[in-house]
């Protein structure tokens, strides 16, 4: 069963179209990157599914059903902006919001303790919150969010504010939900984390569906005929080479169409080039995202 | 655990250990009493003494005012003219003189001259100089005993009968108003400091996003309800610490400091309906409070928005004299049902006067009403603006959320 279908969404404020004709869905044991530029409308469609906001048209069905109160506790949300109640211990704040998910108190605390654990924030766990950094809020509201072992997570933007070592605390943890069957949506700009974690890509701009599939075969879409190669001396004349790019350590070799990479690695070994590095070139999420909604943007 | 009930012990619990909260339960009807007991201390001291008498001086002009010139308090010196008697004053030698003109006995009129500067003559000393001038001009003509009756204050014992003509249970005296004033101002502040603190919680909330997570797990309608029940419920402590610490309070207040306070009582349905209108004035306030905050940009936009309700909650405290000598008007009728002011105008009515019931049927059943419609317009106007950040809602866009279903 889907952990997320989304069909034909429609939404729009006043004159301005927010989602169109939107489809997607979501496997357990699958990362979704949800990506797009500001005002994409990706926010939207998070908010649809939470049934914060009803859509114009269209549907939303979460492990077969529409949302309903029992659904709620087999969901775990991390807002893009957050904040927390100032005056309350972050222990307090993490069993409140616990028990709202129903779990019960002793359960809470214990898991509770093995994340506080995970993320490093044990001996902060009788902290208040307003007595926090930023970074550790986030943490403490990441463990909200995962605290009751849901099945399908929505984080919008987690990385946002941690320093490199609590990022990467996060991306493990991500991962490893994802390993025990988790469904989890990821929205975000950073474009290296959504490579790095997601299984499928979902890009919108202006509401509409831009791009839409598995990452690895999204790449491989947009891969361009041309080697990244580094070695020690020169190049010299290829046959099938219309243009060379220059880069930081290495040098992109344009193929001709006809042309494949064998080929020219083939003429390196029979030159006996001693070869540093030789790669497909593999676009970057980065640069598909700008190649698709960048030029539109400008 | 129902999920609502989680809700509503944490905002009950975060609303009762506000400093606002515990100060105005438990430490406000502490300072009022401490108040009183100031009130009555510095009255006492201000008062004069039997032993301070003041001497006034008088220049008779008609020849008549000779006797009672020992009129307890005031002693009064005859002086032949007025430079004399004014060299007295300057000298110290008497506190202020009259002059009592020949034409007294027609123009009723006298003339004070003193070097205090005050804004109206003292009352005991204008009282006494009276009696001496009654005195004076019925001498010849009427008993003493007569004229010591004329000079006395009236004292007028009120008995209040009831339909069959029987002397009524309930007399209603000036005792009656102090406990329902009293508690009508509570509950005004009471009201203005709920208020605050439920719109700036609801703001946190919102501003935070925790709102967002709070709504991935409850419903709207679950989150408002335990919000409005908690208010609710921290109204109903804080009129219980006040019903049960009163009685003891006053008692402990008549008999240290006597006076007015022996004379307080509670009116006959304040228990029952003072508190009924308590909790349902913190319930109607939380309704409205969650309504704007609901609505608004900010908690500074909230909190703005709010005193429009917050100021007409006072109105019937502002018109309390007006209500204290014509208790029949029907304006008090119409502040009685308009939810806002019903709360603290049914209960300063309890204190006054007798209130038909049907009006008080009415009062609560439009508040009731307000309650139970408002929270739904709450719920439809929260779900549609709860997640506007930084924009301030169209009337017409408050209106279209009210209709959609």
């Amino acid at each position: 069963m889907k952990a997320v279908e989304v069909n034909h969404l429609y939404k729009s404020y006043a004159d301005v179209t927010a989602v169109h004709d939107l489809t997607f869905c979501v496997d357990p044991g699958e990362i979704l990157g949800l990506i797009g530029p500001n005002g994409a409308g990706k926010s939207s469609t998070i908010k649809i599914i939470l049934d914060f906001m009803k859509p114009d048209s269209g549907e939303v069905r979460i492990f077969g059903q529409q949302m309903n109160e029992a659904l709620k506790d087999q969901i775990g949300y991390l807002p893009e902006e957050r904040g927390l109640y100032k005056r309350l211990t972050a222990i307090d704040l993490i069993l409140y919001l616990a028990s709202l998910k129903g779990m019960d108190k002793a359960t809470a605390e214990k898991r509770a303790n093995v994340l506080l654990e995970q993320t490093g924030m044990l001996e902060s766990k009788k902290k208040k919150n307003k007595e926090m950094s930023k970074g550790m809020g986030q943490l403490i509201q990441f463990i909200v969010t995962v605290i009751h072992d849901p099945e399908l997570i929505i984080l919008d933007e987690p990385f946002a504010g941690l320093d490199p070592v609590r990022t990467q605390t996060v991306q493990n943890i991500i991962g490893n939900l994802r390993d025990e069957g988790k469904a989890i949506i990821l929205s975000t700009h950073q474009m290296n984390k959504v490579e790095e974690l997601c299984d499928r890509v979902l890009m919108i701009d202006k509401g509409h569906t831009i791009l839409y599939g598995d990452l690895i075969e999204t790449r491989a879409k947009f891969r361009r005929n041309s080697v990244q190669v580094a070695i020690d001396g020169e190049l010299g004349d290829l046959r099938g080479v219309i243009d060379r790019k220059p880069g930081k350590g290495s040098i992109e070799l344009v193929l001709a169409p006809d042309t494949t990479p064998q080929t020219i690695l083939d003429q390196l070994r029979d030159r006996g080039t001693p070869i540093n590095r030789f790669e497909v070139t593999t676009p970057s999420l980065n640069e598909i995202f700008l190649n698709l909604v960048g030029a539109d943007h400008e | 655990m129902n999920k609502a009930y989680l809700i509503f012990k944490h905002e009950f619990l975060q609303a009762v250990k506000k400093v606002g909260f515990i100060v105005l339960t438990f430490i406000v009807p502490v300072l009022a009493l401490l108040a009183i007991g100031f009130y009555e201390l510095v009255t006492t001291l201000i008062e004069p003494s039997t032993s301070e008498i003041t001497t006034v001086g008088y220049v008779d002009q008609v020849g008549i005012f000779r006797d009672q010139t020992d009129q307890g308090l005031v002693k009064l010196i005859p002086f032949a003219s007025r430079e004399e008697a004014t060299r007295a004053l300057v000298s110290k030698d008497v506190s202020e003189y009259i002059v009592i003109p020949s034409d007294y006995t027609s123009s009723g009129t006298i003339q004070r001259y003193t070097l205090a500067k005050e804004l109206i003559t003292p009352q005991v000393t204008s009282y006494l100089i009276k009696s001496f001038l009654t005195w004076n001009l019925l001498k010849d003509d009427v008993a003493p005993e007569t004229i010591t009756s004329i000079v006395s204050p009236l004292n007028m014992e009120v008995t209040r009968l009831d339909e069959n003509g029987d002397i009524a249970q309930e007399q209603g005296n000036i005792g009656n108003i102090i406990i329902p004033a009293t508690f009508s101002l509570l509950l005004s502040f009471a009201l203005m400091l709920g208020t605050q603190s439920l719109i700036s919680g609801l703001g946190e909330e919102k501003e935070s996003r925790l709102m967002e997570v709070l709504l991935s797990s409850v419903s709207i309608r679950q989150l408002l309800i335990a919000k409005v029940l908690a208010l609710g419920a921290a109204g109903l402590l804080q009129v219980i610490v006040w019903l049960i610490s009163a009685p003891l309070l006053l008692n402990l207040a008549s008999s240290s400091f006597g006076g007015f306070l022996s004379d307080i009582q509670l009116p006959p349905n304040f228990l029952v309906l003072g508190v009924l209108y308590f909790i349902l004035g913190y319930l109607l306030f939380a309704v409205l409070s969650v309504t704007f905050g609901g609505i608004s940009s900010s908690t500074s936009d909230a909190q703005t928005l709010s005193m429009f309700y917050v100021m007409m909650l006072f109105v019937p405290l502002w018109f309390f004299g007006v209500l204290i000598n014509f208790p029949n008007s029907p304006i008090w009728v119409v502040l009685s049902i308009f939810p806002i002011t019903a709360p603290i105008q049914m209960m300063l009515r309890l204190g006054v006067s007798d209130i038909p019931a049907w009006q008080i049927v009415t009062s609560i059943g439009v508040l009731g009403l307000s309650i139970f419609v408002g929270l739904s317009f709450s719920v439809k106007i929260f779900r549609a603006f709860m997640l506007m950040y930084g924009k301030r809602p169209s009337l017409a866009g408050i209106m279209r959320s009210l209709k959609a279903t």
